[in-house]
């Protein structure tokens, strides 16, 4: 919404400044979101009147002009191009040292073909007041009176323009009077009162028959319909004033009769319409448009018209779409001579809707859809008709109203204390009672509460939290005492879910493993989904911002890894990167879930990449990504060795290097692994890559106790240490070996672990494989002998080789 | 037999010896000096072994004396092997040199990063969570219902229009599903199944059919909601105030309130401050939206507005560390580029305390 500054005070009597009102607009919700003031751009042009014009000695085209920019002041010699300058006319005169708006040209003092050009006069074009560039300005004759003066002062053109950022909720502000009324009640000054109006009403009916034609389920689409006949009247262009007004704010002046309505619909936010009244044929009606009709709007499109949109027509059809734009065919020009002002009211949803679906963005959709003042379609119209009859004469005819007005009068009980009870703002009842007032509400007390009647111009005011936003608003938020919030306990608790500290956890484990965490988009390209085991229909987008991002992920991995490539393609092919975020296995809440993902790529290795003199890191492997899920499990509390793990990682795995962490056959913790290769190739991503997927909502809840921890069970024996090889078929795995070896003791054995894995040499050809490990003894009660070390030894043996069918090695 | 003699002998003996031990020019030498004076046959055992044949008086003199010679020996002896092992290690020493310039693998703590957003998450829970505010979560794919309607948005309200809502496609009772444009959706989840008092904040990725140079289709909200039965928009101004100061770990910060409209607050406020907190005097800065629950908002979770009120805010996460930290681009908050994410992501370490400040 826009308005300029001396527009404001004919209905704002105020002495504040600028500034002052453009801040307390911001403040009371009017958010100022420019001010444009043209005396910045313009104020250094004047009247100048052209005293001779000689032709340029030498160009053809050039003329030398003696200007006088100033009473009584020597002429100044200007070279000009213009082919209307001649001696006589008043034109714009812009001295040495002008910055040139359309132009961008700072004048200098230069000879111009040998003539030295101490300044010039200017086009439209080069004011960007218009395109106008065939000739320089001229004046009438009369603006000689004015020569010297600055030129937006002489011609009105030095308003500043202010524009507002509406919020929906505010029609009466896409009128300046409502502007005012606010600034007003916000101590900015008086309203003015209503400007007075002639005698409008005519003495004769409005020949034009009018007519709602609505079912009863749809008469809310336009329940008022005003009109009046104006005969005889003579249109041509509106005064000077009005047209640097509507220009100001953005609108182009038309004809006397469009700029009436364009100016009321700016000034009072009333739209209105006027038909040159010998185009129409018959009845005008308003009705829901018929399927298959069309029509030309006055923006020289065809629009086609649904049985869901409201048009006013006649006998031949649709003329425009009520509430959003008029029809050409019927419009008013410069030879209507007899017109029909039409002022109605049309249903903000309906007409939203209209305008969404034709894309149509128009003043007068602004402000019907926000909802117009209902109780302004017979002022309306009567303003419209006094200043039609004043700029262009004509005899009215009286008014004709089919329909009523839906004014509702709403009423509303309140308690000043709710002001402060909901802001903590204590006012005196004078200020609330003195605020409301001044917006236009009426009062009526009734013991402690007070009747408050809602101005029809406020639709968005409903209850009393409504007007305790009013007076707070109005008597200004910077008022409100910041108010300590009392503490709900003296030293703060802990407040994280369990959920939420082990996201935490993980996060924070992920990054000391050297991974560097990317939070990547929740939507993919459909086939990557569909690479992971996601794309169903129920996850698709319908209105993606793009095929690449239209699929809910349904797992972090594809987001990862197509990162990673990013990262190779830019030259970082050692890429550890982690994600902590959701994925989707479905479109209901419980279906999202919480993983902590990552890939490790080319030789991103725990330690660090690259070649390096101390040792290079070999290329990123399955047991990389497996230490980062253990780290992680660890972390959170669960001993990964307790979980089992399994051969069967999703297919987007390499199969034969990949495995699965589960808790028993339902719960699965984690997945890690190599890429399969064909999941690298259709995403396009160079190998090596490794990854994994912990899922964090699948970890069972923690069931500690007590903060204690368990007492430290530190033996006083010295443990004892044996090495085994075993000789194995290449197929088995070592954690079975492990697991048979510690359960051959259990009370003796206190650890497991694999020192060498050897599969060359002679062992390759017969399949087969060594697996050395060290088995340590953990003494309890007295020191081993030789001939107890012994027999554990063989239990091991014998446990290994009824597990896995090992050999030991001799 | 003149007692002189003897005693001049053992003083020449001694001097030999002290000079042959000062002459020892490595630890071997000395050895065979030792073993040539002490040894078994050494030069002061030899002496030693005649004190057998000597008469009493005589034996106790000369014994005193060969006794003196053998720890004056010995000492020097000692002396001098500390003396040659101390020049021997400090020749090996002197030979053993590593390149200390060489350069060292920081190990992974050094490497990994942490987002920024996840950073400022954390830092705004620490703060929230000294106010007493805990952490609610909701899904992302959301209903109509709870994203609009029961925040007082219905059908054709052209709030939701400004919203640009991602949709699913329709279900077959035409129905559809959305993704949140805000995570406002977690004060209705959270109103439905808890009494008041309430207090939460509510983090989460929200979702806006939007991409331009400031604008990215996803990015992060932070929502507050408290509900009891006095809490007051002086509080929302209080809770705000403190919330900015200690995020921008700044003494005083400026804030304007500004009058707005939320469907969902009434009433509605957008918040800005003064760019002197992050180093630019003179500029205001939008942050944020807030107001009082709507009572349409309360009633629709089954909570009676005569009775219960409260404030509730979003703040944008992103927009948030962008301001405190000086990151200039929205967009490349998603796009996974190490360089960025190595530079204005945070060490593991860094975990925000109030204690220890919320960045180190």
């Amino acid at each position: 919404m826009k308005f300029t500054l001396s527009w404001l005070k004919d209905h704002l009597d105020t002495k504040a400044s600028l500034d002052e009102i453009a801040a307390k607009l911001s403040a009371i919700g009017l958010e100022v979101e420019s001010i444009e003031d043209p005396a910045a751009k313009l104020g250094a042009f004047t009247i100048a009147r052209v005293l001779e014009a000689k032709p340029h000695p030498n160009a053809d085209r050039l003329k030398v002009v003696q200007v006088e920019t100033a009473k009584g002041k020597s002429p100044v010699e200007v070279v000009c191009g213009a082919p209307n300058a001649k001696a006589g006319m008043v034109g714009v005169f812009a001295p040495l040292g002008t910055f040139v708006p359309g132009t961008g040209i700072t004048l200098e003092k230069r000879p111009v073909r040998g003539v030295v050009s101490n300044g010039m006069l200017v086009s439209e074009r080069e004011l960007e007041l218009s395109d106008e560039h065939e000739g320089i300005i001229e004046l009438a004759p009369e603006m000689s009176d004015h020569v010297g003066e600055r030129y937006i002062d002489v011609m009105g053109l030095a308003d500043p323009v202010i524009e507002v950022g509406l919020t929906p909720n505010r029609p009466d502000c896409t009128g300046v009077r409502g502007i005012a009324r606010d600034l007003a009640a916000a101590g900015m000054g008086k309203l003015k009162p209503e400007r007075k109006i002639g005698k409008v009403e005519g003495t004769y009916d409005c020949p034009i028959p009018i007519k709602l034609e609505f079912t009863k389920e749809t008469a809310d689409a336009c329940p008022v319909f005003a009109g009046r006949y104006v005969r005889g009247v003579k249109n041509g262009p509106s005064p000077a004033w009005m047209q640097n007004r509507l220009r100001a704010v953005g609108l182009r002046p038309i004809n006397a009769l469009v700029d009436v309505t364009n100016y009321i619909s700016q000034d009072r936010g009333r739209p209105l319409h006027v038909y040159d009244a010998d185009k129409l044929q018959g009845t005008v009606h308003a009705r829901l448009g018929k399927p298959g009709e069309t029509f030309l709007g006055l923006d020289g499109k065809d629009y086609e018209v649904d049985d869901t949109m409201c048009v006013i027509a006649d006998d031949n059809g649709p003329l425009g779409f009520g509430g959003v734009i008029g029809g050409e065919d019927t419009g008013s020009t410069d030879e209507t001579t007899n017109v029909l002002i039409e002022c109605a009211y049309f249903d903000p949803l309906r007409t939203a809707a209209t305008g969404r679906k034709t894309g149509l963005v128009t003043d007068a959709r602004y402000r019907f859809e926000r909802g117009v003042d209902p109780a302004s379609v017979e002022p309306g119209l009567d303003l419209a008709t006094d200043m039609i009859v004043t700029l262009t004469g004509g005899q009215p005819s009286k008014a004709k109203v089919a329909g009523r007005a839906p004014v509702k009068k709403r009423v509303i009980g309140f308690d000043f204390d709710r002001v402060a009870k909901l802001t903590g703002l204590k006012l005196k009842d004078t200020e609330i009672k003195g605020i409301l007032e001044r917006l236009g509400c009426t009062l009526e007390a009734k013991g402690k509460t007070v009747k408050v009647t809602v101005p029809t111009w406020r639709p968005d005011v409903h209850g009393s939290a409504d007007l305790v936003e009013e007076v707070v608003r109005i008597a200004g938020l910077d008022r409100v005492p910041s108010t300590p919030l009392p503490r709900t306990f003296g030293i703060a608790r802990a407040v994280l879910t369990e959920r939420q500290r082990r996201a935490r956890r993980a996060r924070r484990m992920l990054g000391a493993r050297g991974l560097v965490e990317a939070i990547t988009w929740s939507f993919v390209r459909r086939s990557d989904a569909q690479l992971f085991g996601g794309g169903a229909d129920a996850l698709e987008l319908d209105n993606p911002i793009s095929s690449e991002m239209s699929s809910m992920r349904p797992s972090l991995l594809p987001g990862l890894l197509t990162a990673v490539q990013r990262n190779r393609n830019r030259g970082f092919a050692d890429a550890a990167l982690f994600e902590l975020g959701q994925a989707y296995r479905g479109d209901s809440p419980e279906d999202q879930y919480l993983a902590a993902s990552g890939v490790r790529s080319g030789t991103a290795k725990l330690m660090g990449s690259g070649r390096h003199w101390d040792g290079a890191a070999g290329e990123v492997d399955v047991f990389d990504v497996k230490a980062d899920v253990f780290a992680v499990i660890a972390a959170l509390g669960l001993d990964p060795n307790k979980a089992q793990i399994t051969r069967d990682a999703p297919a987007w795995f390499h199969p034969g290097r990949s495995g699965t962490l589960r808790l028993g056959p339902k719960v699965v913790l984690a997945h890690f692994g190599e890429f399969h290769p064909e999941t690298l190739r259709t995403l396009d991503v160079a190998p090596p890559a490794v990854g994994f997927e912990i899922f964090l909502d699948a970890l069972p809840p923690e069931k500690r106790k007590s903060r204690a921890k368990a007492p430290l069970d530190a033996a006083d024996l010295l443990p004892v240490r044996r090495d085994f090889a075993f000789v194995l078929d290449r197929s088995v795995a070592a954690g079975d070996v492990m697991r048979a070896a510690a359960g051959a003791d259990r009370a003796l054995i206190q650890d497991v672990s694999v020192f060498d894995v050897f599969a060359g040499g002679s062992l390759a050809e017969e399949g087969k494989k060594s697996l050395a490990i060290e088995v340590t003894l953990q003494p309890t009660v007295e020191t081993l002998t030789d001939n107890d070390i012994d027999a554990v030894a063989q239990k091991v043996i014998a446990a290994v080789k009824k597990a896995t069918g090992g050999e030991i090695r001799s | 037999m003149s007692t002189k003699a003897p005693s001049s002998d053992l003083k020449k003996l001694e001097a030999e010896l002290l000079r042959d031990i000062a002459g020892a020019g490595d630890l071997a030498c000395l050895e065979a000096v030792r073993v040539a004076a002490l040894g078994k046959k050494g030069r002061v055992s030899e002496q030693m072994a005649k004190l057998g044949g000597m008469a009493p008086e005589e034996r106790k003199a000369f014994g005193q004396e060969v006794n003196e010679v053998k720890g004056c020996v010995s000492e020097a002896l000692e002396a001098r092997k500390n003396a040659l092992e101390g020049e021997a290690l400090t020749a090996r020493l002197g030979s053993e040199r590593a390149d200390v310039t060489l350069p060292v693998r920081l190990g992974p703590v050094g490497d990994g990063r942490i987002h920024p957003v996840s950073q400022v998450f954390d830092e705004c829970v620490e703060i929230f969570a000294d106010m007493g505010f805990a952490v609610a979560e909701g899904p992302d794919i959301e209903t109509d219902d709870l994203n609009f309607t029961k925040l007082n948005i219905p059908d054709e309200h052209p709030a939701r229009q400004e919203h640009d809502t991602f949709y699913f496609r329709p279900k077959a009772d035409g129905s559809r599903l959305l993704l949140r444009t805000h995570t406002s959706p977690v004060q209705i989840r959270t109103m439905e199944v808890q009494k008041p008092p309430i207090r939460i904040i509510a983090p989460g990725r929200v979702y806006r059919c939007d991409s331009d140079q400031t604008h990215t289709p996803m990015f992060h909200q932070i929502e507050a909601l408290v509900i009891d039965e006095s809490t007051h928009f002086g509080h929302l101004k209080w809770v705000l105030e403190e919330f900015c100061k200690a995020f921008f770990e700044v003494d005083e910060v400026k804030m304007r309130f500004r009058a707005s409209h939320f469907p969902f607050t009434e009433p509605s406020a957008e918040v800005d401050i003064g760019a002197e907190a992050i180093g630019k005097p003179g500029e205001w800065l939008e942050i944020l939206g807030c107001g009082m629950v709507h009572p349409n908002v309360l009633a629709n979770c089954g909570l009676d507005p005569e009775r219960y009120q409260g404030f509730a805010f979003g703040v944008g996460l992103d927009r948030m560390a962008m301001l405190k930290y000086g990151i200039p681009d929205l967009r490349a908050f998603f796009s996974a580029d190490l360089r960025w994410l190595r530079h204005y992501g945070f060490s593991v370490l860094d975990v925000p305390t109030l204690a220890g400040g919320l960045s180190s």
